[in-house]
Parts: structure tokens; sequence; C-alpha cells
């Protein structure tokens, strides 16, 4: 991984009418990572995309892409770009083949020329390729929108939002296929509402209401984390939420799957006696356990 | 130049592979063709009428008989009183009744002067004022002869009383053909072009089209292409189907109706695509067009209104509607069989329109997103 | 358990399009007030099932009942009797809460006099009463869902269907949002929900994976766990719809 900067972000500001999607965001993208912007619908990962993918102009602050300005040179940024936008754009009335030739003949190249590139993903959809998109599965049309993305071989990919409303057993296939593009050297920028796939990116940024509140390394973030964890274990998940959340001393407390993750300011209850409050109450049979902090822990605490 | 090329034909696959489109586009001038021209025929045919009046006086027979040789007209019930010819109209057993006054002849000879009135069926106000029309037409010619047998003497006036006062123009039968070729183009043109814009934006695939390296004004012309091939298609079959089918003569050049249509649909092209800026969702386009373009152009174009007997407001609005000139321009090359000469007021007016249009609307697409 | 009422009964349901047969022979039970996972990848048949459920689409064989209507000749009937909520589609944008509220109150038939009733109870709840006049497009999304949740059950039904209620919101509200759902079943309410979050379907009393048309594993979290030694529902996910042969 080479210490290039690939896409540069400075003091980028957008607004809506009253609302502000962005405010004074700052991002550094090095070449070949793949860095993900993690937020909830509505943070404004989409406007942020759009700027970078030179469609719509920040109302202040300044970006580039390859060292190229996202306003003024936004035509060379649009050739050596690739870009999926949030609801896979396929023209649902024609064929899978036809899809693909078409953006691959948009962006100034052929199927044939590029076909390396995009072999392995492709090869996976290949046998519907008379099939019209709008008769694909999600996940078939999520592989297909990336192909499409990557027809031209760009240097910089920009995914909003790619999982979103994908299995799970789908959206893992879909990262191990990002590691494989990464590998041919493309930096990639990928936008997800699901916490878990975090760990999954070489650098995020942790984006809410408009704000980057976060931005590192995975465990960088983690590391950031200031209060104490508990993770506590019982059989009755609700009950342990409704017993521990009004106690003094206790930030949050968020269910886990099936565990219960508690955090604490410095003068909030320990192990012993959150045990102990719980069994007060009648619930016995918990585990408590000091845990370091998820991205999904950072998020809480940060929001 | 390939960009395009995959561009153009993947607009008419989605044209072909909808059959509602596909329908909408090829089915809907024969029908429209066919609906102005027979089903909402303004013309009427064998229209009873009666007459109350006296059937010894020589003038009423006379123009009772002409009645009665008109081919759209035909003599029902000499009556005796009122109260029969009000049954007879209320019961629709005649479009029309016409009453003289007693002495007609020798009023009109005397004293120049005699009085007929024309009693129509006020329910059915089109069809009433077309036969009361088709009437005094007939009494006006008789008049005319009366005066030219009556050289020397004063003119002799027949005043027809007409009792339901409506639009005087009569709709030529070659009216709606002219009328209907600009509904269609401008429909075909504007309707369709912004909804298949309006329709990338909502799915998405605008985004990755503009993204593209592919230059914004070759997006726009191949957005525009299909269209403009599929309205030559229109005009050609409305054209045949107005000759073969309607009988309505080309009697002017067709090279020259052909120039002015394509001026025509390259301004319904820069409206449809005006729409496809302003509006974000299909329906949004689709309202635009339908109440915004399509209306005006029935109601203000001189269509179905001639635009004469507009109110003076409402003419100078009916001004700035291209279909307007455009109906103007085919009528006078088809039908009157006028050479560019006598256009060319209406045409530079389209072609200004064309211009403007055009111009306006590929600068305000948008290049970004919002 | 055993003992318990049945929301939901299902026998050996079959709906087939064609050639191809979407739902393949399901049966499963869903009791009063619990929390039913209906978990399986796109194009597992979920969406079939849901439909025929909901009482908008007709099963091909099979029997059963939902909320005590059948499902092959009470459809109307069902339909009054459940709630149904999804992430896609809930509420009109433009209309303000109370009209949200009004609206489907009236669609459910209630008297104006208890959408009256309801939308006071409904937005102290929600804790929402001086939101009462926004316009639903204005409000957080977090709102939305917890408002749209809500009003899925203004008509108080034994049953709610939540598809997808929590994609796309942040942590916390996500989180809040299943207290709600908690809430829900403990008052009565059974909910069967769909999700992609792995750790909510362990929150669920008990989950249902289904794999190509079939229900390839029913059970509590933890029994799912045990059967296929895993540590998470995540896991388990992984396991049994990974096998999936089928694309849609």
């Amino acid at each position: 991984m080479s210490g290039n900067i690939a896409i540069k972000v400075e003091g980028i500001s957008k607004s809506y009418k009253a609302t502000k999607a962005l405010e004074n965001i700052n991002l550094e993208i090095k070449e070949g990572e793949i860095f993900g912007l993690i937020g909830p619908d509505g943070a404004g990962k989409t406007s942020l995309f759009r700027i970078l993918t030179t469609l719509s102009i920040a109302d202040s602050g300044k970006a580039s892409v390859n060292g190229r300005d996202v306003v003024d040179n936004y035509e060379d940024i649009r050739r050596t770009i690739g870009y999926m936008p949030g609801h896979f754009a396929l023209y649902q009335d024609l064929s899978v083949e036809e899809n693909l030739n078409f953006y691959a003949t948009v962006f100034g190249t052929t199927v044939e020329e590029n076909y390396d590139t995009i072999k392995e993903i492709y090869s996976q959809i290949e046998m519907f390729k008379t099939r019209r998109a709008g008769a694909l599965s999600g996940g078939m049309k999520q592989k297909l929108a990336l192909c499409c993305a990557l027809v031209h071989k760009p240097d910089v990919l920009f995914l909003d939002e790619p999982t979103t409303g994908v299995d799970a057993v789908s959206r893992k296939e879909f990262w191990a296929m990002l590691s494989r593009i990464k590998k041919s050297g493309v930096t990639i920028m990928v936008s997800t509402p699901y916490m878990d796939e975090a760990s999954l990116c070489d650098r995020i940024a942790l984006i809410l209401n408009g704000k980057i509140i976060d931005q590192g390394t995975p465990e960088e973030i983690r590391s950031h984390y200031r209060n104490r964890l508990y993770s506590v274990k019982g059989n009755n998940m609700f009950q342990i939420l409704q017993i521990l959340s009004p106690l003094s001393g206790i930030l949050s407390c968020s269910s886990f799957g099936c565990e219960c993750h508690v955090a604490v300011d410095d003068n909030g209850p320990d192990e012993k006696s959150l045990l102990a409050t719980l069994e007060s109450k009648g619930v016995t049979g918990c585990t408590v356990e000091r845990i370091n902090a998820s991205i999904e822990d950072c998020f809480i605490g940060l929001s | 130049m390939k960009e395009i090329f995959a561009f153009i034909s993947k607009e008419f696959m989605h044209i072909f592979r909808d059959r509602r489109t596909t329908l909408i586009v090829l089915v809907m001038p024969v029908v429209q063709i066919v609906l102005f021209g027979f089903a909402i025929s303004t013309e009427v045919h064998n229209a009873v009428v009666d007459v109350l009046g006296d059937m010894s006086d020589p003038m009423v027979q006379q123009i009772v008989c002409s009645i009665e040789n008109n081919e759209y007209l035909e003599i029902g019930k000499i009556l005796d009183n009122p109260d029969q010819m009000n049954e007879r109209i209320r019961k629709g057993k005649a479009m029309a009744a016409l009453c003289f006054e007693n002495g007609f002849d020798r009023k009109l000879n005397s004293e120049g002067k005699a009085s007929v009135s024309i009693v129509s069926d006020g329910a059915d106000p089109n069809s009433a004022q077309i036969v009361s029309s088709y009437i005094k037409g007939v009494i006006s010619s008789e008049q005319l002869n009366i005066t030219t047998q009556m050289t020397g003497g004063g003119a002799a006036t027949m005043r027809p009383n007409v009792q339901l006062m409506y639009n005087p123009a009569m709709n030529s039968s070659y009216n709606f053909v002219p009328g209907v070729m600009g509904l269609i183009l401008m429909l075909i043109c504007s309707m369709m072009t912004s909804v298949s814009i309006v329709r990338e934006k909502e799915l998405g695939t605008m985004e990755l089209v503009l993204v593209s390296p592919v230059k914004p004004f070759w997006i726009i012309l191949s957005k525009l292409t299909p269209y403009l091939v599929l309205s030559v298609i229109n005009f050609i079959s409305v054209l045949l189907l107005a000759v073969f089918v309607m009988d309505v003569p080309i009697n002017g050049s067709i090279t020259l109706l052909s120039l002015v249509a394509l001026i025509f649909v390259g301004s319904s092209l820069g409206l449809g695509l005006l729409v496809s800026v302003i509006s974000s969702t299909q329906q949004t386009a689709m309202l635009l067009c339908g109440m915004g373009l399509t209306m005006p152009t029935m109601m203000l174009s001189g269509l179905i209104f001639p635009c004469e007997s507009m109110p003076v407001a409402l003419q100078i609005f009916s001004d700035i509607i291209p279909a307007k000139w455009f109906i103007i321009i085919v009528k006078k090359v088809m039908i009157q069989g006028a050479g560019l000469s006598s256009i060319i007021k209406e045409l530079s007016i389209l072609t200004g329109m064309m211009v403007f249009l055009l111009w306006f609307s590929i600068k305000k697409f948008k290049t970004r997103l919002s | 358990m055993e003992n318990r009422e049945k929301t939901v009964i299902i026998k050996h349901l079959v709906k087939r399009f064609g050639d191809f047969t979407a739902v393949n022979d399901i049966s499963f039970d869903v009791h009063k007030g619990e929390i039913f996972g209906f978990l399986g990848a796109n194009g597992a048949g979920k969406t079939t099932a849901i439909r025929i459920l909901c009482g908008l689409s007709k099963p091909t064989s099979g029997e059963g009942t939902v909320a005590g209507y059948n499902i092959r000749n009470q459809q109307e009937a069902i339909k009054k009797h459940i709630g149904y909520m999804s992430q896609k589609f809930s509420l009109y944008p433009d209309l303000k809460v109370w009209e949200n509220i009004e609206l489907f109150g009236g669609i459910y038939g209630l008297s104006d006099k208890q959408i009256a009733e309801k939308t006071t109870k409904m937005l102290k709840a929600l804790s929402m009463e001086d939101a009462r006049d926004m316009f639903v497009r204005d409000m957080p999304l977090g709102w939305k869902q917890k408002l749209a949740f809500s009003i899925s059950m203004v008509h108080d039904p034994q049953i709610v269907f939540l598809d997808e209620p929590t994609g796309g919101v942040d942590p916390v509200t996500r989180r809040n949002f299943w207290k709600m759902i908690y809430q829900a079943a403990s008052n009565g309410v059974t909910v069967f929900v769909t999700t992609h979050y792995m750790d909510e379907a362990e929150y669920c009393d008990r989950v249902s994976i289904m794999v190509d048309g079939v229900v390839e594993a029913l059970g509590s979290p933890s029994q799912l766990k045990e059967r296929y030694s895993a540590n998470t529902m995540d896991e388990v996910f992984t396991k049994i719809a990974g096998r999936s042969i089928r694309e849609e």
C-alpha cells in the first residue's frame, strides 16, 4: 500500500434548504485502501458520495480525487472513477448482458477489453446473461451493478450502500469480492449502515447527522473508546436492560445479540456490583465480563 | 460516436420492450385520427328539420325545397302549431325547426324584409349549432338568388333569427387532421421524452450516465433522437391516413410540410426536455405534459375551438403555443396549397420558438444532480 | 408452552409460480405474544410466505390460520386483524403526524372518537406530543419508524408483521425500536419480524431460517446455536443459508 492520497476532502459542507447534510467534513483516503463510511440512513453518506463523484457541488470546502479537483476537473474525474449508486442503477428492462455492454460503451470501452477485471464476478451471473435485470434477485443485482461500475477499469471505486437490504450471506460474499478487487490496486470508498462491516475496511469514518464523529483504522477507533464496558449475559435480556438502564453511572445499556453491553463511567458500578444489583432484583444465572469495545459500541458512545 | 449509438439503441429497447409504450407510440395516431374522424365527427348527416309555416307560400316552398336538396339536411314534418314543434324537438324526432312568419313571400317582395326563425335542440349544443349553420347557409344562398332576381330593386333580406347563438364558425371537415397531427407530434415528443429522462432520474441510472465521460450534450441528443424518429413515422402515418382514409388532400408541397413538421417536432422536443428538467418524478412529468401542454394545445390551438372566438387574453396566450402556429401552417399548406411565401410569418415564429426552446432547455439541463 | 394460544398455524404451505416452487411445504406455529424471527437469504421465499400470511396471496396448497382466520378463504378478515409495517412503505411523508394516524385509523374502521383517543395515547407513549403537526417527511428516521410501528397497531391487531423494520437505522435507534417490540409482545401482541441484522435474530423468542423455499431450521436462538455448534446467530445463518443452491 503506497502512502499516496487518492481522495482528499477538506472542509466540505452542504445544505439542502434548512437541513445541513454535511458539516465541515475532512477526510484523506489513501491509494489502494478500502475506506468505509459508516453511519445510518440520512447521516449524509450519499451527499458526500455525490460531491466526490462530481454529481453535486458542495456549498463550501474542497475535494479532490486522484489529485483532480471535483469541481474544476470534473470531466477528468468522471473518466477514472467507478460509481455504484445506492439503489443498483440498472435498466430493469434490459438484460444482464445489455446493461453491461451499455455501461462499457458509455465509458468508452468494451466488455471484451476489460473482461479480466470483471471476470471473477461476472462469471457468477453469466449464466443469466439474457435475463432482464428487473428479474434478478437482490444478490445478483448487486453483482451486476458492481460489474457495471468496474467495466472500465476505474482507479477509484465509489460504492454507496452496496449491501443494504442484502442478506447476511450475500453480504459476506460481497466483501470477499471487494478485497479481491482491492488487490488489483483499486481504491475503494464504500458506505454502509451495517456496523459489523467496519472491521472489513482498512480505515473507516463514522458519520452521524452530517458530521464525522471519528475516523481511523477500526483498531484505532476501538482504542479511542474511553469508558468501561461490560458484557452481561442472562436469560431475560429485556429484564436485564430494564434493571440496569436507570442505574446511576451507567451511560448506555444496549443489547448486542444475546449479550447486553453496559457502558459505565469512571464512577459507575463494576462487575460485582452489576451482578449484585441483578441478583437483588431476582435475576439470577447472569455472567458479567469486562470487554473491549466494538465499532458499534463506539458509535453508541459517540452518538 | 459508438457511445451515442449504444445510447440510442438502448432507448429504442426501452420503447419496444414495454408493450404499453409501443402501443401508445404506434397505435395512438391511428386511434386519434379515427376518433376525430368518425366518432367525434363534428359533421351532422341527415338532420331532420321540421317546418312551421304556410306551405302554399311560394318562397317558403322554395326554401323547403332547397333544404331537402341539401345533403346534410332532411325535411321532417310540416307542422301547424308551435306545440307540436316543441314536442318533436324534445323527443329528439327533429334536430331543428324552421318557423316562417305569415305572408313570408309577400313581405319579402313588398317590404324587402321577412323573418324566419330557426329553433334547434339546445340539449346538444354542438349539433344544434352545426344544423343551424347549415340551415342559415341554405337561406342565405336563397337570399342571394332573390337579390339577383330583383335587380334594380332594393336588396331583399331574410333575417334568419337563430335562437341558439353559439360559435358561428362551422368546423370544416378538414380541420381535425392538422390539429391531430400537431397533438400527436407534441405528445410523442414532449411527453415521451420527458418521461424517459425522468424515469432514469428516478431509477438512479441518470447518476451513472452523468458520471460517465459522455458529454451531456450527447446524452441529450441520444435521448431526443428516438422520439424524433418516431415522430417521423407518425407524421407519415397520419398523412397516409388523412389522404387515403379521410380523403383530405395534400394540396401544397410535401417537402415544405415535412420541413414545418420537423421544426415543430424540434420545439416539442425542447418542451419535453424542459419538463424533464423541472420534474423529479414521472408523475409530475406526465401531469405537466398532460395538463400543461396537451390541454392548452387542444383547447387553445384552434383544434377544437377557433382562436378567433376566444377572449382576447386567451388569444394572446394562444400565441405562445407552438401547436397553434403549426396547425395554421399545415392548414394553409395542406388544404389551401399555400407556398412558402404565404406562411413566412408563421414559419418564422415557429422556428424562433424551436431555437429558443432547444437552446434554453439544453442550457438548463443539469450536468449534475440538484 | 404447548398450551398457549396460537396466533399463526401453518400446515404444509406450498406456493408455486409456474414450475417454480417459491414456498415448498412449510409448517410452523406462532404463539400469542411471541417474537418470531423469520429469516432467510434473498430469494429464499420469505416474501412470498409473508404475502400469504398477510392475506395478499393464496397458497397453491396447504392450510393455515392467521389470527384465527383461514388463509384460503378469509383473506379480507385477516387483513383487518393484522398490522403490517415495512421499511419501504409505511407512512405518507406529505401528511402530518396526526393525519397519518387518522388515515390509518380510518382505513381500519375506527370511529372518530376512537381515533382521537388513540392519537392522544399514541403521541403520549411516543413522547411526540409536540410533533403532532409535523410533516412525516421532516421527522428523523428513528421517529418515523417508531411512529410507523405504533400506527401499524392502531387497530389493536393480534399479530403484527414487521418487514425489515430497522434497515439503515443508527444503532441507538435500532435498540430503542426493539424495546418497543418487546413492549408490544409483553402486551400479548404476536410479532412476526424479518431482518438482515443477525444480532436482532438473537432478540427473538424463536427463529425460523428459510433456504430455497423450505424452513431449514426452527427453534429458539440458543437451541439453534447449540444444534449448529455456533457462537452467534450470524454463524448459524451462514452455516444454513450458505448451503443455498438456488438463485431465485
